[in-house]
């Protein structure tokens, strides 16, 4: 964390990135009500989601480069500490980018500025999108592809995390009740737990030669 | 600097130890035994296997077949609890370029649960003659300097065995001696030593026994005394073929 806070080189390549989805979408898109409503959940999404694997490439990409990964692998703790930490980190770092984005997202649009429901279905979706990104980037780092593996590797798997997401947004855009999106909402429990659970008992295989 | 004498007895053991990478062989079962405060010199060719010995006594790989035990205790059984007593001084530094030297001896010293971590973050750093060079970053230091400041993380949490891989490599000759003077006075105490390196005439100096590894097997193995007036570097040619 005080490496990226030094550096800024993920988290601003990743704001950026964002930032830009969501602008090209409000201009290909406009911005008018009743056309935008139906798109706008997708759009904020599809900017986290792919601003996401950016991050999560390198992730464990940094460790790797200095041997770093060996280093904390020396350290006398189990394995499945170090995917906690990174966790963490992925966790904090999503959800920074989710902080400025999602604003700038509401005005582009717009759309409510306070929406407290909206910020409790991203935190669920950030926590799977970083149990399994923190996982695949950890396998991808291995791989000589590692910048495409990653994609490939973990958007087919997040797949459920995106659509009870943007199901979940489109109902708190509405205004629709909590009922309405608690089927989303559970989605998302259980895959976050699933993963986790997946994700701590597998990455020590992951890690070591 | 801070070298205490370690709590228990850590000798290496090491039993019919084989790797696997897909169908090659990396080792091919290893024989080895390594008293405690011993000083054990791995000599031999690249692709020899040292690297990987080292690796799988480091706990960074696990064998294929065989076992190491330090101090009686399987490597592979108890990684965490040989972990706090191990400590690798590898081709890479494993320090951050982002981070200060300060920075990098707090975060391992955590990692490690050094108490009284900043006092002895300033005795293995003066013992390094890093003091100047505290507050900067790693990605600043030469090479020489960074490998220091890598021995200083080694040695930080005082560990039993202290395994060196290739410690010299890329480094020039000033900044050489300074490492190898480093490392020979960690000599003398309890701690036991396994080190590689290509460098025949720095191995022997430091070495109470050294061995020689080619194609993954050991090939040759004998004490600094039996090896005495013998012309090592004709020993090594000999055994590894690259005298030929």
């Amino acid at each position: 964390m005080l490496t990226e806070l030094r550096t800024k080189e993920v988290i601003v390549s990743v704001l950026v990135f964002a930032l830009l989805v969501l602008v090209i979408f409000s201009f290909a898109m406009g911005t008018g009500a009743g056309t935008i409503e139906p798109l706008a959940p997708g759009i904020l999404w599809v900017a986290l989601t792919f601003g996401g694997v950016i991050g999560f490439n390198r992730i464990f990409a940094v460790e790797k480069e200095n041997s770093h990964l060996e280093g904390l692998m020396l350290c006398p703790m189990d394995r499945a500490v170090i995917y906690w930490g990174k966790l963490a980190g992925s966790f904090t770092f999503m959800l920074a980018v989710a902080i400025v984005v999602t604003p700038i997202f509401l005005a582009l649009f717009n759309l409510p500025l306070f929406l407290p429901r909206l910020a409790f279905i991203i935190v669920l979706a950030i926590i799977g999108f970083a149990a399994v990104g923190t996982l695949f980037s950890a396998v991808a780092i291995n791989t000589r592809a590692r910048d495409i593996m990653l994609p490939i590797l973990f958007l087919p798997v997040v797949v459920p995390v995106i659509v009870a997401a943007v199901k979940a947004t489109a109902a708190v855009l509405a205004g629709r009740p909590w009922g309405d999106m608690l089927t989303w909402l559970q989605i998302m429990i259980a895959f976050d737990i699933i993963y986790l659970v997946i994700a701590t008992l597998v990455f020590e295989f992951v890690v070591e030669e | 600097m801070n070298e205490g004498v370690p709590a228990s007895p850590w000798t290496i053991e090491v039993r019919g130890l084989t790797k696997l990478y897909g169908e090659s062989y990396a080792l091919r079962g290893i024989d080895l035994q390594v008293s405690q405060g011993e000083h054990l010199v791995i000599f031999g060719p690249n692709g020899a296997g040292k690297t990987t010995l080292v690796k799988i006594m480091s706990t960074l790989v696990k064998p294929s077949s065989g076992s190491v035990r330090f101090g009686g205790i399987n490597v592979r059984d108890k990684p965490t609890q040989v972990r706090h007593q191990v400590s690798l001084v590898g081709h890479q530094t494993f320090l951050y370029d982002d981070l200060t030297v300060y920075e990098n001896l707090k975060f391992y010293g955590k990692m490690y649960d050094v108490s009284d971590l900043e006092s002895k973050i300033r005795d293995v750093v003066a013992w390094v003659q890093l003091e100047p060079r505290l507050h900067d970053r790693v990605g600043t230091l030469s090479h020489g300097l960074q490998q220091r400041a890598s021995i200083a993380r080694a040695v930080l949490h005082n560990p039993s065995i202290l395994l060196l891989d290739e410690p010299e490599v890329g480094l020039d000759p000033h900044a050489s001696a300074i490492i190898r003077d480093l490392l020979g006075s960690i000599s003398g105490g309890s701690r036991t030593v396994v080190m590689t390196t290509h460098n025949l005439e720095r191995g022997l100096e430091l070495g109470d026994s050294i061995i020689i590894l080619d194609r993954g097997k050991v090939v040759y193995q004998a004490t600094k005394h039996e090896v005495g007036t013998l012309d090592f570097q004709q020993v090594y040619d000999q055994y590894t073929g690259t005298g030929k």
